[in-house]
């Protein structure tokens, strides 16, 4: 195959592109936490997330979200198309600020937990699982 | 839209006062993400639970924004104090405007 220059320029574009997508999907969830936490510093202590290392099934991955005293918890799976996952909001009668579900996962990635405190500020930890086949369908 | 949409709910049916309790509850729900495509390469429309709640005599407990992460039937298990003898409501709010509900009592002695 002859490279002409129309070629060099669809292959220069496409590469343009496949750099900026995850550049792209990144920033969707950087704007997500800050449209949750406002912009605030966020910890680290105090806010465990319970998530299987490799779950084989993307499509209902087991996860629980522990954060004493919370008042509400936001969970970000960093790599799906859309990061948002749940906010789990508690009221008074939440004996514990903990909650067990199931999402979905496009691929392996990092699941961000967030929680805010009765003052404020907020807590943030995370974790790696290993997807073996993604749940959004394709 | 959504046929066949059943809630289920496990709670304890006595319990003492000011004792946290542990609440599971499933429903059926196809939760179609809105990124899933046909046999023609369009995309399925999305259709997803987006709100889940759960009061006991009107206070809450746990309120839930849902995504389209959430898998399909969405499980939640959370805890709960019960005061006083009551009756817990569980509510989830359908896209299409549904609302389904399911009501438990419990006795507190």
């Amino acid at each position: 195959m002859k490279l002409t220059r129309r070629h060099t320029l669809m292959m220069a574009f496409g590469s343009a592109v496949a750099a900026l997508l995850p550049v792209r999907a990144f920033a969707a969830l950087e704007d997500d936490i800050a449209a949750f936490t406002g912009g605030a510093n966020v910890g680290s202590e105090g806010i465990t997330l319970i998530a299987p290392e490799i779950a084989e099934n993307g499509n209902t991955v087991p996860i629980e979200v522990i954060a004493p005293g919370a008042t509400a918890i936001i969970v970000f799976a960093s790599g799906n198309p859309v990061p948002a996952v749940a906010t789990f909001n508690f009221g008074p009668l939440a004996a514990s600020q903990s909650a067990v579900t199931r999402i979905r996962l496009a691929g392996t990635q990092d699941v961000v937990a967030i929680a805010r405190m009765p003052d404020g500020t907020f807590v943030q930890t995370s974790q790696e699982v290993k997807v073996t086949i993604g749940g959004c369908g394709g | 839209m959504a046929e066949d949409v059943k809630p289920r709910v496990r709670v304890p049916g006595k319990a003492t006062a000011g004792e946290a309790i542990t609440i599971k509850t499933l429903i059926s729900h196809a939760m179609e993400s809105g990124q899933r495509k046909n046999g023609d390469g369009n995309l399925i429309p999305r259709s997803i639970i987006n709100r889940f709640t759960c009061a006991f005599n009107g206070a809450t407990v746990i309120d839930v924004t849902l995504e389209p992460a959430i898998s399909t039937n969405p499980y939640f298990e959370f805890q709960a104090i019960v005061p006083e003898t009551g009756t817990f409501e569980f509510t989830w709010y359908d896209d299409d405007g549904d609302v389904y509900t399911d009501t438990q009592n419990i006795t507190v002695s």
